[in-house]
């Protein structure tokens, strides 16, 4: 295939394609079910499109680099402020990650328990139907309710429905000042506690998890206000332990697992926070679990199981909520549902709209299959 | 503005679809008599009015899914209501409808701090979702000027906004789950306490999907603790291009105020009016709201008044107190009844890039000369989010029409440079045949694609959103199949 430098390009690609086609942006966070196919490589179509730092709103193509559109943010003192996550450490890929896929896979960090996921962020798209169709959504500006909201729908639809052409996102200021309060060795259950506690203040906690046995608060803004926050935060933590101020905790270590690095197997669950504690509590032995969020995403690392990933998604189903394999080999990925089978009505619908997007099933079948 | 013919078949059937409704809901939940249907002729864009063949009152969400599956069966179209403040004719009827009004379902059903979240029926009023949890600290953060009486169902529909939406976001960024109701009755739940979805996100295209997927009767709420403090800073210049450089100076300062109101002079002068918040009278007013401790505020407040005195402000002043804050919120709230008292008025609801404040402006500003209708100015000027008002007199023939051409014109020209046609209220009828301007056809296909999944018959809320000939041939489409 010749490579794709315009939207034009990826609608031939995509209508002239003799079957089923691999979504491809950096190629760093390739989850799901593998069903094979012809890679559609959407890499080329890069470049800043528009950035207004005053009206806080960027559009870029799909296969700008992160770290591209991250540079001409910092320029600005601005940012990305759902802190996409890395994933090339825990799925042991390599190259660049591109904004299109941070949209496709709505890969947001820890920041999101504040201000949002990639989603909330998300203006407006372009992007390339099954049928080979330019459609777009949404636009660049901060409020919109003009039609249906395709947007959204597109965001975690990883690529299933459409091939991401253009992204437009809200973007925020950066901030002056960050500080991390650290309760050390706490137990999943009292860090949830924990967490619930500082995230239920007026302190505006921009990130919450429990990575290495110890609970991380993060506080950021202007430094006079970070300071004084932390010390307001502090005596409502006191029941849960001494509290250490860190200048810079690295939270690139909570938004990219590093613990669950070299993984032979990575599940990641989204339940309410207070549920966190049920999830860590049913595994099994030399199972090992991160919080993030509050302790409403639970991130779990083990060998490669099929009876542990039935059970992950059993007890989210029942506790309501989502259990999905990130990382596992292609054996196990090929035997389970790789994300959290739906209720009927909801199965129904989702399949429909799939058939409805991508008439032919060519985007990337088979890989949200549940 | 025009409506689909009502189907003479279906009101023949009144009778019949009366009492199978009257089998499932009690006595009082189904309104037939014309004298009682008439309360539910028309929403907040009330220059657009028809009572519906009948309105329904459900209590549950198994009620509603009778309603509907006996709708369904019945080929009766369903227009979904809450409390029926829609600037945009949302919950406008038509005469062969069935309004299906969720005012009875207004309950708490769970509150939950330790997880942030309330779970409410869709009925309740925005407000009470506040009040419901403010004795205890918390907040539910969408605020839109109608919070008083307008119904989370409504806020879900229209994916409402508010003036603090620029910094806690608009409803969609505040849902969490919903309990939906399809037109075939089917009941299911989308979202949940927990966060983002496990497989597409269909919760993020119910809301603001205008009553056309589906009914929503219960919601689960993100709810935040309330800030220590707030205090808004009034700040007057002499034009609307010095006011707007401001705001993007204050932006990129870094500084991310919860809300920048503007209000131009007319609306200065009748909100003072109506409120006594002595505003200072200027042609550009910018509320500038910060939260925080007193300190923290301090600081925001010294660093965006020190950047507003480089634009030559005519008038700097922070409130001084709580009472005098909940003054200066009032009149900006009550802007829209304000204008009300003095004129008929049509809201636009346009957002543009916050750059083409000054040139949107003055074009509107020729144009109301042109028209020879006054326009007053009140928006969210952090978000571009913006509410001309047209004036005009409902009783002077021809008035209201000169006032919806001029309308399209300031809408078409937000899409032109770069905006939408609205940003908060919704499509709803009034924006509906304005579509084509923003969306090429295989846009609005791809949005129809949608609604045919979740309601293959074309029965919920059908006239809306999309431009009639746009929807015909599927709105035909059912009716046939009946």
């Amino acid at each position: 295939m010749d490579v794709l430098r315009t939207e034009q390009d990826v609608a031939e690609a995509v209508r002239d394609a003799g079957g089923p086609l691999i979504v491809r942006g950096g190629g760093t966070r390739s989850i799901g079910r593998n069903a094979g196919g012809d890679v559609l490589d959407v890499s080329g179509l890069s470049g800043i499109t528009l950035y207004e730092p005053g009206a806080l709103t960027i559009v870029a193509q799909a296969g700008t680099k992160v770290a591209d559109i991250e540079a001409a943010l910092a320029a600005e003192k601005q940012r990305l402020a759902f802190e996409p996550t890395d994933m090339t450490g825990l799925l042991g890929t390599s190259g660049a990650s591109t904004i299109g896929g941070v949209m496709a896979t709505n890969a947001s960090g820890p920041r999101r328990i504040q201000a949002g996921a990639v989603r909330d962020f998300a203006l407006g798209v372009r992007f390339v139907d099954g049928a080979g169709q330019v459609i777009k959504n949404g636009g660049r500006v901060m409020k919109n309710v003009t039609g249906y909201d395709l947007v959204k729908l597109m965001a975690g639809s990883h690529g299933t429905l459409g091939v991401l052409t253009e992204v437009s996102l809200k973007v925020l200021p950066a901030v002056e000042a960050e500080v991390t309060l650290v309760l050390p060795a706490v137990a999943a259950e009292q860090a949830v506690r924990a967490m619930s506690a500082a995230l239920g203040s007026p302190y505006e906690v921009s990130g919450a998890a429990w990575i290495d046995g110890d609970v991380w608060l993060r506080l950021e803004g202007f430094a006079a206000s970070v300071a004084y926050r932390a010390e307001a935060l502090t005596p409502l933590l006191a029941a849960f332990g001494a509290v250490e101020v860190v200048q810079k905790a690295d939270w690139s270590r909570v938004r990219d697992v590093a613990p669950m690095h070299g993984a032979e197997a990575v599940w990641r669950i989204s339940v309410k926070p207070s549920d966190g504690p049920a999830v860590i509590a049913g595994l099994p032995e030399g199972a090992r679990s991160l919080m993030d969020w509050g302790g409403g995403l639970v991130w779990v690392r083990h060998d490669a199981s099929a009876d542990l990933h039935r059970a992950l998604q059993a007890q989210a189903a029942t506790l309501g909520g989502h259990a999905t394999l990130i990382k596992g080999p292609e054996a196990l990925r090929a035997a389970v549902p790789v994300f959290q089978p739906e209720a009927a009505p909801v199965a129904a619908l989702t399949a429909q709209l799939r058939a409805r997007f991508d008439p032919r099933g060519i985007l990337n079948p088979g890989l949200m299959a549940a | 503005m025009q409506m689909p013919t009502p189907d003479p078949q279906i009101l023949s059937r009144k009778a019949r679809v009366v009492a199978r409704l009257r089998d499932v809901l009690p006595r009082d939940a189904v309104i037939d008599d014309p004298a009682e249907t008439r309360a539910y002729e028309c929403d907040a864009l009330t220059a657009y009015r028809c009572p519906p063949m009948v309105a329904v009152l459900p209590a549950t969400t198994q009620e509603v899914s009778d309603v509907l599956r006996i709708c369904h069966a019945e080929g009766v179209p369903v227009v979904p209501r809450g409390s029926g403040t829609s600037l945009a004719g949302g919950a406008l009827p038509t005469a062969d409808c069935v309004i299906l009004g969720v005012a009875r379902m207004n309950a708490v059903l769970e509150t939950d701090y330790d997880n942030r979240f309330v779970r409410v029926q869709t009925g309740r009023t925005n407000l009470s979702v506040t009040g419901a949890v403010e004795a205890d600290g918390f907040f539910y953060a969408p605020d839109p000027s109608s919070q008083l009486a307008c119904a989370i169902a409504g806020n879900i529909a229209m994916n409402s906004g508010g003036a603090h939406c620029l910094k806690y976001g608009v409803t969609t960024n505040n849902l969490m789950g919903v309990t939906l109701v399809q037109m075939d009755g089917t009941v299911m739940e989308l979202g949940g306490a927990h966060l983002d979805a496990g497989g597409l996100d269909l919760l993020g295209v119910i809301c603001g999907s205008e009553g056309q997927l589906g009914v929503v009767t219960e919601a689960t709420l993100r709810i935040l603790h309330k800030p220590e403090g707030a205090r808004p800073v009034l700040m007057g210049f002499d034009s609307a291009e010095v006011a707007g450089a401001c705001v993007a100076d204050i932006i990129k300062a870094g500084v991310l105020p919860v809300a920048i109101e503007f209000m131009d002079r007319m609306l200065i002068e009748v909100c003072e009016d109506f409120a006594k918040a002595d505003y200072p009278m200027c042609e550009a007013l910018l509320i500038v709201e910060v939260e925080g401790s007193d300190a923290e505020i301090d600081a925001q407040l010294a660093l965006i008044t020190g950047i507003a005195q480089r634009h030559n402000p005519v008038a700097l002043r922070e409130s001084a107190s709580a009472e005098e804050s909940a003054r200066i919120w009032a009149g900006r709230k009550a802007a829209f009844s304000a204008i009300g008292r003095v004129s008929d008025y049509m809201c636009l609801d346009g957002t543009i890039p916050v750059s083409e404040l000054p040139y949107v402006l003055r074009r509107i500003g020729e144009m109301s000369k042109e028209y020879g209708l006054p326009v007053g100015n009140v928006f969210h000027a952090g978000d571009g989010n913006m509410h001309p008002l047209i004036c005009y007199d409902a009783n002077k023939p021809g008035d209201l029409e000169t006032c919806e051409a001029f309308g399209a014109e300031v809408l078409k020209l937000c899409v032109e440079v770069g905006g939408c046609l609205t940003g908060e209220h919704g499509v709803g009828i009034e924006k509906r045949d304005l579509m084509s301007h923003q969306y090429a056809a295989p846009d609005l296909e791809a949005q129809m694609a949608v609604k045919d999944v979740f309601d293959p018959a074309w029965l919920l809320n059908p006239a809306k959103v999309f431009p009639l000939d746009v929807s015909e041939a599927r709105r035909a489409a059912a009716l046939a199949a009946e």
